[in-house]
């Protein structure tokens, strides 16, 4: 096995993750994939990856990790998180930018305290078996990305180039940017006719909160308890990540990259693709806010994003001479300022 | 009832056949999978089957909700033509007291003996709905009237791969240890669900599945034979 990256410390919950295994739904096997799927992709332009390459995902409290490799080249994707080369040459490298790291280098990930999750991309990706066509790690069922499971110490992520060209390093000169207060959008169904009219309009009307008992399957959230009309059991049918499903009690459950293919509990609404990313950045204890467009405004949002994302990844641009300083510089400019906007860099 | 198409968002369109379980309707579901597939229409990823509906997966970027459903309309309306190609399985299921924890209750509250349980849910031929819940977990049906029983009132924790289950009207394998609130009647020494075959699933929806009672002994034999490689499950094709 290659020499890659070795697990100092594991973090909360870091898995291999990429844009998740299609074509096997109808097996029952779910997609999985990135929450965020837009910080891994940019985190990977960054160090010349296709968008979709496997990355680490990192969810509430970042890893330490040692460069067991000659070198590497990463990047971290995600809103407020860096990257923190510790011991001798401490530094810190903000998320958006690229950093080549020697052999016997130490690092941490941050995940920003507000964002549930950031990226780790790694130049040439990891040397890992695809599994089903991907290597998104599935934890439930035990399989994909490392061995099937989250990440623990002294786990030796094998990474397929071991010693990396010297070339600039990059950054994002147009950040993305991030508003975690902005409704998330949805568009109704399938089954919103099983809700009374007052529970559809407190759908949209009041807020809700994202309770402790989340993960990469969904969110539970509280807020307006919402009535059935009819039956609260269905005959299941087919689920799409950002389906709503509401059981029996009355609150929702938002499904997330690792929902289960079928389900029996009517689904009010479906979170449109363009926010799927901004809802993956949701932790618990955030409040969310639902706004109900129709599909024709949905992918006309979603080409837009696409749009926006691509040009986003044209203006990626050398690192400055001293980056260290500058970056940094420009990075808090930027964090201040959008804090003000109630938004995060 | 009428064919209902409705998108889910704006990545998935579900085409609804009805809205129970019901062998007609999942006949119309399984061959407008068919048709859908073979057509290879831009921008549709993967469609996913259920008892009474069709969700198909797409791309958002590629094609339009409206564009798909104009596209997919007249192949599902033509559909009915197709034939689906389904296995008949003949699966060896142990129902010993050792792996069927709650076969002395169903037999209990059916008010029949655990021989007769077996027999009845052994002496059927059952048809693959769908495939949910869990990685390769077959939904089948239909069960005898007298085996329908809703779910366990509290659902066990940890329930073992293989273990065979009834629920309502219908029966499936665990196809890995999860969670689950059916009723635990067998269990199957055979591995249903394998991520590193290239057909990963065994079982798919619009076959036919018997189950083949075996003894203890039988089961272990069969363990070491799926452990080892050695073990091939018998199938027959179904004439359609």
């Amino acid at each position: 096995m290659t020499e890659g990256l070795k697990i100092l410390l594991p973090g909360v919950h870091t898995t291999v993750q990429d844009f998740g295994r299609f074509g096997y739904q109808g097996l029952g096997v779910p997609v999985s994939g990135a929450l965020d799927t837009e910080s891994l992709r940019l985190a990977n332009g960054l160090v010349g990856n296709p968008p979709d390459m496997a990355g680490l995902e990192i969810l509430h409290h970042g890893p330490e990790l040692e460069v067991l490799a000659d070198s590497v080249r990463v990047a971290v994707g995600g809103f407020g998180a860096s990257l923190n080369v510790l011991g001798d040459d401490a530094a810190t490298i903000p998320a958006w930018q690229s950093t080549k790291l020697r052999k016997g280098q130490t690092f941490r990930i941050t995940v920003a305290g507000t964002v549930l999750c950031c990226y780790l991309a790694v130049e040439s990706g990891f040397d890992l078996e695809p599994c089903l066509g991907s290597l998104s790690t599935y934890t439930r069922a035990g399989f994909g990305g490392y061995r099937g499971r989250i990440l623990r110490a002294g786990d030796n992520i094998p990474i397929k180039v071991t010693d990396v060209e010297d070339r600039d390093d990059l950054y994002l000169s147009s950040a993305p940017q991030y508003s975690p207060q902005a409704p998330i959008r949805v568009t109704w169904g399938l089954q919103q006719d099983y809700f009374t009219d007052a529970s559809l309009k407190r759908f949209v009307s009041e807020p809700f909160t994202i309770h402790a008992d989340a993960d990469r399957m969904g969110f539970r959230i509280f807020g307006p308890s919402l009535e059935h009309q009819n039956d609260y059991d269905i005959v299941s049918d087919g689920i799409a990540t950002g389906a709503i499903q509401v059981p029996g009690n009355g609150h929702p459950i938002v499904l997330l990259s690792d929902h289960q293919t079928t389900g029996g509990y009517p689904k009010i609404a479906t979170v449109i693709s363009a926010d799927l990313p901004a809802l993956g950045r949701r932790k618990p204890g955030n409040e969310i806010r639902f706004a109900v467009i129709e599909v024709e405004q949905a992918e006309d949002i979603r080409r837009d994003r696409e749009a926006s994302l691509q040009n986003i990844e044209k203006r990626m641009e050398p690192v400055p001479n001293s980056p260290q300083i500058d970056l940094q510089q420009l990075y808090k400019a930027n964090l201040i300022s959008g804090v003000v906007k109630d938004e995060v860099d | 009832m009428s064919i209902r198409i409705y998108p889910s968002g704006d990545t998935a369109i579900v085409i609804e056949f009805g809205n129970q379980i019901d062998r007609a309707l999942s006949d119309r579901v399984l061959k407008a999978a068919v048709v859908i597939q073979a057509a290879g229409l831009s921008g549709v990823i993967e469609t996913v089957p259920t008892f009474r509906s069709l969700m198909v997966h797409y791309d958002p970027l590629t094609v339009s909700a409206s564009d798909l459903e104009a596209r997919m309309r007249p192949l599902i309306e033509t559909g009915d033509d197709n034939a689906v190609d389904g296995r008949k399985w003949f699966l060896p299921v142990c129902y010993e007291a050792d792996k069927s924890p709650d076969l002395d209750d169903v037999a209990k509250r059916a008010g029949i003996t655990t021989e007769e349980v077996v027999h009845m849910h052994s002496d059927h031929t059952y048809h693959v709905y769908m495939t949910g819940f869990l990685p390769g977990y077959p939904y089948m049906g239909d069960v005898p009237d007298v085996l329908c029983f809703p779910r366990r009132e509290i659902p066990r924790v940890r329930v073992p791969k293989g273990a065979v289950a009834i629920a309502t009207t219908l029966t499936a394998v665990y196809t890995i240890e999860s969670p689950g609130g059916w009723h635990l009647i067998g269990s199957t020494p055979v591995q249903l669900f394998d991520y590193t075959a290239p057909q990963p699933a065994i079982l798919a929806a619009g076959d036919q599945v018997v189950f083949t009672p075996i003894s203890l002994s039988e089961f272990d034999a069969i363990e070491a034979n799926v452990a080892s490689g050695a073990y091939t499950l018998d199938y027959k094709a179904i004439e359609s």
